[in-house]
């Protein structure tokens, strides 16, 4: 069997006495397209979170692309690794938010490649024709000198795609994309995702979109209360659940 | 076809159309009266004023004696660099005290607590007075000094007022860094910054508007506490006032002639800091009404 991209094992979250991750496993092959649904609450956004190391975790360990984050094993002993090496393994993901975050002071092009330029020390001309072919690609290419606040919010979060796919990322995190848009504009985002998952990219997506999920993932993965209760193909997990909490979900979802 | 259902939806009688009827102007009668009477308590002052014992021709004759221009010139000089002195000092106070390393950020609190707690006149005279407790001052192997050469009113001034100015300064950078939403400092990680750069490229950008009225209100104060500098010898202008009166004894026309510079230097900050402003507003767009 083939190496996942990622890999998730056992992994623990508290916040002081208060577990909200308590021993997730779970492999993302490359390639991949795996959503993650579940109650409020149930430590999607956290497990996320853990995985882009914005969050540190607990106990357990995630491997990206064969390398342990956030952790070095020396003499049987695990050590944190120092901002900058963490800094620099976040490099290989791209984060989208729920509220976009793009940076208000800064134009859509300047936000795209600020990464590529500020860290990633590419020249600017090339940074710069790099974003515009992004833009184009999740058709915003003639929004390239506006500010965020002159955007829609699907314009805005299209915009927080690109920026995402500028660094080249090797897998893309979406923590509820379409949940903070009017429902007319949640299409245009789902059509970008759409799009990208069909061009190859390695994506973990917290949604509550199961139209998507069913028609973009290749595995569904239900959490609860921050454990995995199920994972498998969206046609096993949303249409024949084994598990009741799972049934329970759903129903009242679908209801 | 009956004739009511050609018509649209009939509206009730009894109320006119009053498209076509103008509107008067209203009469703000109490707008008049209290600009009448403003009017009248001003005249009496103005009155008052001039035929006091104010010697205006003095006033106008010291107005611009190159004595006072230096004094004013100074002002405007230590004002610049202390409150410099005071932005530098604050924004890394301001970060050190949102670090998450315990020991940088109590001793943030601790300067904050030191400088805010004791009276600006104290701080200058010890600067001032520093050789009596340190005799010799400098980089020890490297390089010292006498403190009586080395702390002249220009340096006391500056570090008794710009550090003063700094503990102030923190608590108005830090409140302009906590303005700014936590996703951006998580957007800036998530593109692979560290810290000090989504600080620089991020944060600090954003919380300037948001600092930028305050500082100009710290900025106006800074020009006037430079006043208490005279107490150490600076020459800022109300020194180079008291000097020529303790000479001709014309005390209220100097005291004019100083406060007539302070003002005219505070009017000129308002544009420029509107300039500032502007500056930093990039990307705040009001919607289109
Ligand atoms: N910084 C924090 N401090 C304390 N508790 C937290 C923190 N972040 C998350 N939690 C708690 O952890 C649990 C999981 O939160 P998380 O945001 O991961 O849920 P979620 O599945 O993303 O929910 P939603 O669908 O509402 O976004 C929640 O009970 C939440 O209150
Ligand atoms: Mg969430």
């Amino acid at each position: 069997m083939n190496r996942p991209l990622l890999a998730i094992r056992n992994v623990r979250k508290t916040f002081g006495s208060y577990v909200a991750l308590d021993g997730v496993s779970l492999d993302v092959m490359a390639g991949e397209v795996v959503c993650l649904i579940g109650a409020s609450g149930s430590g999607k956004t956290t497990l996320l979170r853990c995985v882009n190391q914005l969050a540190r975790i607990d106990g357990g360990g995630i491997w990206l692309d064969g390398a342990l984050l956030g952790m070095r094993e020396r003499a049987g002993t695990l050590h944190r690794l120092s901002e900058a090496e963490i800094a620099r393994q976040r490099l290989k993901t791209g984060m989208v938010f729920q509220r976009f975050n793009l940076f208000p002071h800064k134009t859509v092009l300047e936000n795209i490649i600020e990464g590529p330029v500020q860290v990633q020390k590419r020249a600017p001309a090339e940074a710069r024709e790099q974003a515009m072919a992004l833009l184009a690609r999740v058709g915003m290419a003639e929004k390239a000198a506006s500010y965020p606040a002159q955007l829609s919010g699907g314009q805005q979060q299209r915009a927080a795609i690109a920026r995402a796919l500028a660094m080249a990322p090797m897998l893309m995190l979406f923590d509820e994309p379409t949940s903070a848009l009017d429902p007319e504009l949640v299409g245009e985002v789902l059509a970008v995702m759409r799009e990208l998952a069909a061009s190859g990219m390695t994506m973990l997506v917290v949604t509550h979109e199961l139209g998507f999920a069913r028609e973009v993932a290749d595995h569904i993965v239900y959490m609860d209360r921050g454990t995995v209760v199920e994972a498998g193909p969206p046609s096993q997990l949303l249409l024949a659940p084994r598990e009741a909490r799972t049934r329970a979900f759903l129903s009242a979802v679908i209801a | 076809m009956s004739r009511q259902a050609a018509h649209p939806p009939s509206l009730a009688e009894g109320f006119p159309d009053l498209s076509a009827m103008p509107i008067a102007r209203q009469a703000h009668w109490g707008r008049i009266l209290s600009a009448g009477a403003i009017l009248a308590v001003l005249a009496g002052l103005i009155h008052a004023f001039a035929t006091g014992q104010i010697a205006w021709k003095i006033v106008a004759q010291f107005l611009t004696v190159p004595v006072i221009l230096h004094g004013i010139a100074d002002t405007v000089i230590m004002a610049v660099l202390a409150m410099a002195l005071g932005i530098l000092l604050g924004t890394i106070v301001a970060i050190m005290r949102l670090s998450p390393n315990p020991v940088l950020s109590s001793v943030a609190a601790f300067y904050t607590w030191l400088f805010r707690g004791t009276p600006l006149i104290l701080q200058l005279l010890l600067w001032f007075n520093l050789a009596l407790v340190f005799p010799v001052i400098g980089i020890p192997g490297l390089w010292t000094g006498r403190a009586v050469d080395i702390m002249t009113p220009f340096l006391s001034a500056l570090l008794g007022l710009g550090i003063n100015q700094g503990a102030y300064t923190s608590e108005v950078i830090r409140a302009g860094l906590l303005s700014v939403d936590a996703g951006q400092y998580e957007a800036a990680q998530a593109i692979g910054m560290g810290r000090m750069r989504a600080l620089r490229r991020i944060i600090l950008p954003q919380a300037m508007r948001v600092v930028i009225p305050p500082l100009g209100n710290e900025f106006i104060g800074m020009i006037k506490s430079t006043s208490l500098a005279s107490v150490i010898q600076y020459p800022e202008v109300l020194h180079s006032a008291e000097n020529i009166y303790y000479a001709n004894s014309r005390v209220i026309e100097l005291l004019l002639v100083a406060g007539f510079w302070y003002l005219l230097v505070v009017t000129l900050l308002t544009p420029l800091q509107m300039m500032l402003e502007r500056a930093y507003a990039r990307g705040t767009v009001r919607p289109a009404r």
